[in-house]
Order: C-alpha cells, then sequence, then structure tokens
C-alpha cells in the first residue's frame, strides 16, 4: 500500500476532477454546460500543472484557455442561440465501425499513459524541479526560436484572415449611405 | 499548526474587512458624485449618511430571493458567485503591507491576470442563463469588452515584470524603492487604468449594463442577494484595480523618508488605494459612455499598438541600461 502525501492527494483530486469533467463535456446535452465544464476541466488542469512545479504553465493554462479561448466559445454559442438541448440535430450513431478509428488511437495514448505512470525514472523527473516563467522564456527564444516564429506567421494568417473578413464591403457601404441620407432627410 | 492558524486568521480577517469596505463604497460614491455634482446625496441615515449602505443592505435582504422560471436555474445562481469569487480570490496574492498579504505566489501578477479573465464568466453566464434579450446582449458585449482589453492588460504591466524581473507583487513592490514605476512606466499606468476600468465594467466603459439602451444589461433579471453580489464584485473590482495599480506603479506601502514615518505602512497603502477609487468614482462622473464599436476600435487601433511599442521601449532601455543602470 503506497502512503500519498498531502501534494499528492491533491495532484489526484484535481486530476480526478479533471477527468470527471472532461466526461461530463462528452455526456452532456447542454451545450453551454458542456463548456462549463471543460473550463472546470482545464482549471483542475491548471492545478495538475502547478503542483507538478511549472507555475507558469498553470497561469498561462487559465489566462489563455479558460480565460480567452473558452470566452470566446461561449461568445460564439451565445451568438447563434444554442445552448438548449441539441440532440436533436446530432446525427443518429449509424453503426459501431465508427468507433473504430477513435479506440486504435485512445488506446496507444492508454498504453503511454500506462508507460508513464509505471516509470518511476520519469516521474522523478517530472517533480523533481520547479520550471519558472524564465526558463520557459530562455527556452522559448532559445532553441525553439523557429517553432515560435513559424508560429507567429501562422496566427499573422489569421489575423490577415480575419481582417480579411471583417473589411467593410458593399453591403456595409450601403448601409453607412443609407445612415447618412437618414440625417440629410432629418436636415 | 499554529502557523496555518494564523493564516486562516489572517484571511478571514482580510474578507471580513473588505467586504464591509465594498459596501460602503457605494455610500461613498453616491455622496462623492452628489456633492461633485453640486447636491447633497444621501445624507439622511446616520450621521452625514454614513449608514445609508446598511439600511440598502438591510432592504436587499429583505427581498424575496427570486429565479425567473424561464432563466437556466443553476448557470442564474452560479454566475454572481463566480465574479465574486474571482475578485477576491485576486486579492489572495495582494502584499497590503510589509508583513500583511495572504501568499507570496511566485506568479502573483499572473494569478491576478487569471482572475481578472475568469470574472467574465460571471457576467457572460449571467447574460446567458437570463434567456433576455437585454441580458444577452450585455453578456455578448461584456465577452468582447473584456476579452478585447485583457490583452493590452497584460502586456501593459509587463513592463514593470521587465524591469523587476519577477512576478512576485511583493517583490515588485520592493523594487520600487529607489522610485516608484510610475516614472519610468507612466504610458504603462495608463494603459493599465483603461483596461482595468474596461475589466471592471465600470462607466465610461459599462457598456455590458448600459441603462439607456440595455435596461440594466447583463443583470436585468436579477434581485435580492444575487442583485447584490454583482454589486458586491463590482465594488470590489474597483478596489482591486486600485490596490493593482497603486502595487505596480505607486510604491505600495512604500513612501519617500520623511513621509514614511508619519503614518504605519498600511495606512499609506489604504490613503493611496482610496485616492485611486475616488479618481474611479471621478471618471463616472465625468465621462460620457462611448458606443460599442468606438469603443473596440479605441482598444484594439490605439490602446494596443501604445501597449507594444512601451514595452518594446522599455525592453530597449532595460538591456541599454537607460533606466536604473
Amino acid at each position: 500500500m503506497m502512503i500519498l502525501s498531502p501534494l499528492e492527494w491533491m495532484f489526484y483530486l484535481a486530476a480526478l476532477l479533471a477527468v470527471v469533467a472532461s466526461v461530463k463535456v462528452i455526456t452532456g446535452k447542454n451545450s453551454v454546460h458542456s463548456l462549463l465544464y471543460l473550463v472546470v476541466s482545464l482549471l483542475a488542469v491548471a492545478v495538475c500543472f502547478y503542483l507538478m512545479g511549472a507555475p507558469f504553465a498553470a497561469g498561462l493554462e487559465v489566462i489563455v484557455y479558460a480565460g480567452a479561448i473558452l470566452v470566446l466559445f461561449v461568445f460564439a454559442i451565445m451568438m447563434f442561440g444554442l445552448g438548449q438541448d441539441e440532440t436533436l440535430h446530432a446525427p443518429k450513431i449509424a453503426s459501431m465501425r465508427i468507433w473504430l478509428g477513435p479506440c486504435c488511437i485512445a488506446l496507444v495514448l492508454l498504453v503511454q499513459l500506462l508507460y508513464v505512470i509505471d516509470s518511476s525514472a520519469l516521474q522523478e523527473k517530472l517533480t523533481s524541479n520547479i520550471i519558472d516563467a524564465k526558463q520557459v522564456g530562455t527556452l522559448l527564444y532559445g532553441p525553439y526560436l523557429l517553432a515560435v516564429e513559424i508560429a507567429s506567421f501562422l496566427l499573422l494568417a489569421g489575423l490577415i484572415a480575419g481582417y480579411h473578413f471583417a473589411k467593410p464591403d458593399g453591403q456595409y457601404e450601403h448601409l453607412n449611405i443609407q445612415q447618412s441620407t437618414n440625417e440629410k432627410g432629418e436636415l | 499548526m499554529i502557523e496555518l492558524v494564523f493564516k486562516l486568521l489572517e484571511i478571514v480577517l482580510i474578507i471580513a474587512l473588505l467586504i464591509p469596505i465594498a459596501a460602503m463604497l457605494v455610500w461613498v460614491e453616491r455622496r462623492m458624485i452628489g456633492i461633485w455634482q453640486d447636491r447633497l446625496g444621501p445624507n439622511r441615515v446616520g450621521p452625514i449618511g454614513i449608514l445609508q449602505s446598511v439600511a440598502d443592505l438591510l432592504k436587499i435582504l429583505g427581498k424575496e430571493d427570486w429565479v425567473p422560471p424561464f432563466s437556466d436555474r443553476l448557470v442564474f445562481i452560479l454566475a454572481p458567485v463566480i465574479g465574486a469569487v474571482c475578485v477576491l480570490m485576486s486579492f489572495a496574492v495582494m502584499p497590503f503591507s510589509p508583513s500583511i498579504g495572504v501568499s507570496d505566489l511566485n506568479i502573483g501578477l499572473l494569478f491576478f491576470l487569471a482572475m481578472a479573465s475568469l470574472a467574465v464568466y460571471s457576467v457572460v453566464l449571467a447574460g446567458w442563463a437570463s434567456n433576455s434579450k437585454y441580458a444577452l446582449l450585455g453578456g455578448m458585449r461584456a465577452a468582447a469588452q473584456t476579452v478585447s482589453y485583457e490583452v493590452f492588460m497584460g502586456l501593459s504591466v509587463m513592463g514593470v515584470v521587465l524591469l523587476t524581473g519577477t512576478f512576485n507583487l511583493r517583490e515588485i513592490v520592493l523594487a520600487q524603492q529607489e522610485g516608484w514605476f510610475i516614472q519610468t512606466q507612466f504610458v504603462g499606468f495608463i494603459i493599465f487604468l483603461i483596461a482595468g476600468i474596461a475589466e471592471s465594467h465600470r462607466l465610461p466603459f459599462d457598456l455590458p449594463e448600459a441603462e439607456t439602451e440595455l435596461t440594466a444589461g447583463f443583470h436585468t433579471e436579477y434581485s435580492g442577494l444575487k442583485f447584490a453580489l454583482f454589486f458586491l464584485g463590482e465594488y470590489l473590482g474597483v478596489t482591486l484595480i486600485s490596490a493593482m495599480s497603486v502595487v505596480l506603479f505607486f510604491g505600495g506601502w512604500l513612501m519617500p523618508e520623511p513621509l514614511a514615518s508619519w503614518l504605519p505602512p498600511l495606512l499609506w497603502f489604504i490613503l493611496k488605494v482610496f485616492l485611486f477609487v475616488l479618481f474611479f468614482i471621478l471618471l463616472r462622473t465625468s465621462l460620457p459612455r462611448p458606443r460599442f464599436d468606438q469603443l473596440l476600435s479605441f482598444g484594439w487601433k490605439y490602446m494596443l499598438p501604445l501597449a507594444l511599442f512601451n514595452l518594446l521601449l522599455t525592453a530597449v532601455f532595460k538591456l541599454t541600461g537607460g533606466f536604473y543602470g
């Protein structure tokens, strides 16, 4: 029987929360509730990161994922007026065959996970040192500089595409003209 | 064990002081606006009206705790709690004085930003769960507004982080012994303040609850205690942004030497925070509310480039030894 330290208890509690919340994400029928469970899951993962000695990653997890990206998800769901029971729109599960592919991929992940849990050398490596913001920074702008640059190019492309879609086109100008004539009409 | 008990006592004490302070701010705000607008303001309950908040509280406690039947019950109840809890959590990393402060978290500043970004769920979910058009519009505005202003709120404080090399708020305060960061990070401070007002959706950036067009915005359907929680969250938010400005740019509890010995550090801290709160109130009385598209384009087109430029300039000065050698 292994005796867990309080820190380990915290870790497994957070991990359990993350798993339960993730299951609730995919079994829920209400999309906003699912999103809320996803937020809880991300927060639990952030706690895991923190306990594993990566406070910077934990902070970014909350700020970027839970605080920004999922807010945009909620925003989109509110825009489209979803949120109630959407099982009506969902395609019927046709056969067992569509489960085959995901199951194979999940199996590989499971084997990897079991290996990681089993190997004690790897576990020591995970918990022995605390990685602060400075280390992350020097790694990002040292050996991984190219990856950062490529990612920023990708984001730039996204930005330009976003600008293209949001750019005022003919329809918008028409509205503007109408508005100005209205103002003239009032005068 | 004893240490743990003291820590818990400290936490309880801080919360027990913060919540009444937030309640009192309602009275301070109404009274100050009254004076600035050449009116009297609430002056009937107790001496100079100081018990007005108590009267308000009693009234609000006596109201029926009603959940509209058309709302999403669970989320509707959860939303105001999220707001108040997130703001209160941020005070956990606040260094009030050399010895007072719940946690010296190494990522204190990031923790504050994280809690600020989570607080938006309160408004968005309230807007969604109310299942009413006014509330939904308010919630959507809040989501767009906070996500936009969050971006350069983070960027504006990075100048301070660059100069100190830490996210720990206590160390940031201690790094200001030679001079407050307002001297070198003035632009960063202005951007932080504007973003802070937008994050706490106070006037002039209170578009999520703009009365003139959305009745009461995201809290249209709220009443009684849950409405009070939103109010508590808002005034705690004002206190939080004020305290954070003081910690990051105005030396926290530190004061230049002849003044420092006059009052204990905690009182200096409270005094500075109170000045900022008054400034927030003055802003409310003096500025009109912008249109929503104006608000967003102001953020993305002016504030964001300015914040980036400030960061770049700070980095250049830091590398060439321009500030403190």
